[in-house]
């Protein structure tokens, strides 16, 4: 494969599927914390550091 | 004993090789630094011989409690390479000021002394903060001693190792001549290796830990680990001039390298300043303010923005240059889109405070971080704005670029690290208190006086030089010549200095202040704030006879 053609393989890779995959798998990331029931998962990681305040 | 006359071995092997590519190196600065390497051995040579290098916590620690050794020494080193980098930003903005203290000697040239100072605030100030509040925070999150104690000292040690072999370097003129990667290949491999121990350090810890959940605070410090370690790696493939010199080329060439450059250096930015800090930030606010962060979604929401689009930013560095336009737009595109993570983390931090607004009132620290997180905000507004290719015309090569670098570096990794020193040194050294609280005030008001006097210097400095090197005349020539745009500077590069010495002397203050309170000592003080009280008139009313 020629320098040329790698370039614009990965140059059209990155500007169509490359691009579409990265951008899907960003927002599913963000909306993880958001599905149903995580609420209390989220308050107890949060609450997590205090615990060694109150144990031992 | 067996394994001690080993280790002895390995300490003297190494001393040979140090000694003999010393006495074949091709170059002086080569040979210095294998006497470096030699003086080094000799060191753990002797510290294995007194039988002083595996201590209990090593050979067997006890798991049911910390390993704090490597964060003690930790904070001991930031706050000493912290006094050493301030201290020679200062003389190099007098340089600035005044050429005459170049002293007219090669090693004391401005050239030389800026990286010194660079490196020695980035990576020996902010490095050992980040080794050591990493280890702080990963083993209090994840309720388990630091896997690995041996590598752990090994990475502490082989780090400051690192950082007098970058600075010597600095000085005797070794340089790669890359932006915050000037070391040369040799030093490159040997901070590879300490890197890898680093993570292994790191995620062994997480690997044994007794708390299921992975605190948000863990997820920066790895990100921040793997990427500077894969940003190192592949800015400094140069292949050297000889095995035993200091000389070396880069494998990428021309505009690639240049691109290789800048992606390096602006993830450096994203990833060694901002997401290791923000692991600080996420752990020690809520800890200092006693109050959980105010959203753990928006933390894991700032956490994968600034992984996606941290990475794509670096081109808005080459702007005006032979990157290609579409390269350029996209690290402009993408360095505006991180405007919104960014102060989505600061709300995040500040918020965290709701409810205990009073606390910016009545407790330094806490003034400390609310400050680091409003610089955090500031610096990273003005970062995407200075990104913009109409606005880079005039900001880029100028002086803003620095004032815009510095309103990040002292005030967002600057006050968060003293807030962390603050908060870590009395209970590593388990001592009941800070020595003074009221000297954390002072640190706080002379470094917040100092950035300001800095970055406003720096803006008018940078706005007036980069509109006199625009500026054309009728005739369509330019107007001023570049000396007279320097002459112009001068005042600014003088209450330039003046805000550095201001900050110096709060860094001066907390050297002071730490080192007391790990001496176990309290000073005598008001307390910051109480409840009125005024002894004349506490006393009952006497009916006054008419």
């Amino acid at each position: 494969m020629s320098t040329h053609s790698t370039y614009d393989l990965l140059r059209h890779l990155a500007d169509s599927w490359g691009l579409v995959m990265m951008t899907v798998i960003f927002l599913g990331l963000c909306a993880w914390p958001f599905r149903p029931g995580a609420r209390p998962m989220n308050r107890d990681a949060a609450n997590s550091i205090f615990k060694d305040e109150s144990d031992v | 004993m067996e394994s001690a006359l080993k280790r002895s071995g390995l300490w003297l092997a190494g001393l040979l090789i140090a000694v003999l590519a010393c006495a074949a190196a091709v170059d002086t600065g080569f040979a210095i630094h294998m006497g470096i390497v030699g003086l080094a051995c000799i060191i753990g040579l002797i510290v294995t011989l007194r039988g002083l290098d595996l201590s209990r916590a090593i050979l067997s620690p006890d798991q049911g409690r910390y390993d704090d050794d490597v964060i003690r020494w930790g904070v001991i080193a930031t706050v000493f390479w912290g006094m050493a980098g301030f201290l020679v930003g200062l003389i190099i903005a007098l340089q600035l000021a005044l050429p005459v203290l170049n002293l007219g000697l090669e090693w004391t040239a401005f050239g030389r002394l800026r990286p010194l100072h660079t490196s020695a605030v980035i990576f020996a100030f902010g490095g050992n903060a980040l080794i050591a509040t990493s280890f702080y925070v990963v083993q209090r999150t994840c309720r388990a001693r630091l896997a690995f104690p041996g590598l752990a000292r090994f990475v502490f040690w082989g780090y400051q190792l690192f950082i007098v072999l970058a600075a010597t370097g600095y000085l005797l003129g070794i340089t790669q001549a890359k932006e915050y990667a000037e070391p040369e290949w040799y030093v490159d491999i040997w901070l590879t290796i300490v890197w890898v121990a680093y993570l292994a350090v790191f995620v062994g810890t997480i690997i044994k830990r007794t708390e299921p959940h992975i605190y948000v605070a863990n997820w920066f410090y790895l990100s921040f680990i793997i990427t500077v370690a894969m940003l190192h790696i592949v800015n400094n493939l140069n292949w050297p001039v000889s095995f035993v010199g200091s000389r070396s080329f880069p494998v990428f060439a021309g505009v690639q390298g240049a691109l290789v450059q800048w992606w390096y250096g602006h993830n450096a930015v994203g990833f060694f300043l901002t997401a290791g800090f923000l692991a600080m930030m996420y752990y020690f606010v809520p800890k200092q303010a006693e109050r959980p962060i105010f959203s753990y979604r928006l933390s894991i929401i700032h956490f994968w923005a600034l992984i996606f689009l941290y990475i794509w930013a670096g081109p808005h560095h080459l702007h005006y240059t032979a990157l290609p336009d579409w390269a350029q737009t996209l690290g402009m595109v993408f360095s505006v889109m991180l405007w919104m993570p960014s102060w989505g983390g600061m709300i995040n931090g500040l918020m965290t405070l709701n409810g205990a607004w009073d606390k910016v009132r009545t407790d330094p620290i806490i003034r400390m971080m609310v400050m680091a997180l409003a610089f955090y905000g500031m610096s990273t507004f003005e970062g995407p704005m200075m990104s913009i290719k109409s606005v880079n015309s005039l900001s880029h090569y100028t002086d803003w670029t620095i004032g815009h670098v510095h309103s990040g570096a002292l005030g967002w990794n600057g006050m968060i690290t003293f807030a962390c020193v603050y908060y870590m040194v009395p209970r590593l050294w388990a001592k009941p208190r800070l020595y003074s609280l009221r000297m954390v005030n002072w640190h706080f008001w002379l470094a917040t006086v100092g950035i300001v006097f800095y970055a406003s210097s720096m803006w008018v400095a940078g706005i007036t030089q980069g509109l006199m090197w625009r500026e054309y005349g009728a005739d369509g020539y330019l107007v001023n010549s570049f000396a007279e745009t320097v002459l112009a500077l001068k005042p600014m590069y003088f209450l330039r200095a003046f805000g550095g010495l201001l900050f110096l002397s709060g860094a001066v203050v907390m050297t002071v202040n730490v080192w007391r309170t790990i001496l176990g000592h309290q000073r005598d003080e008001a307390p910051m704030r109480d409840a009125a009280f005024d002894p004349a008139k506490d006393r009952p009313l006497v009916a006054v006879a008419a």
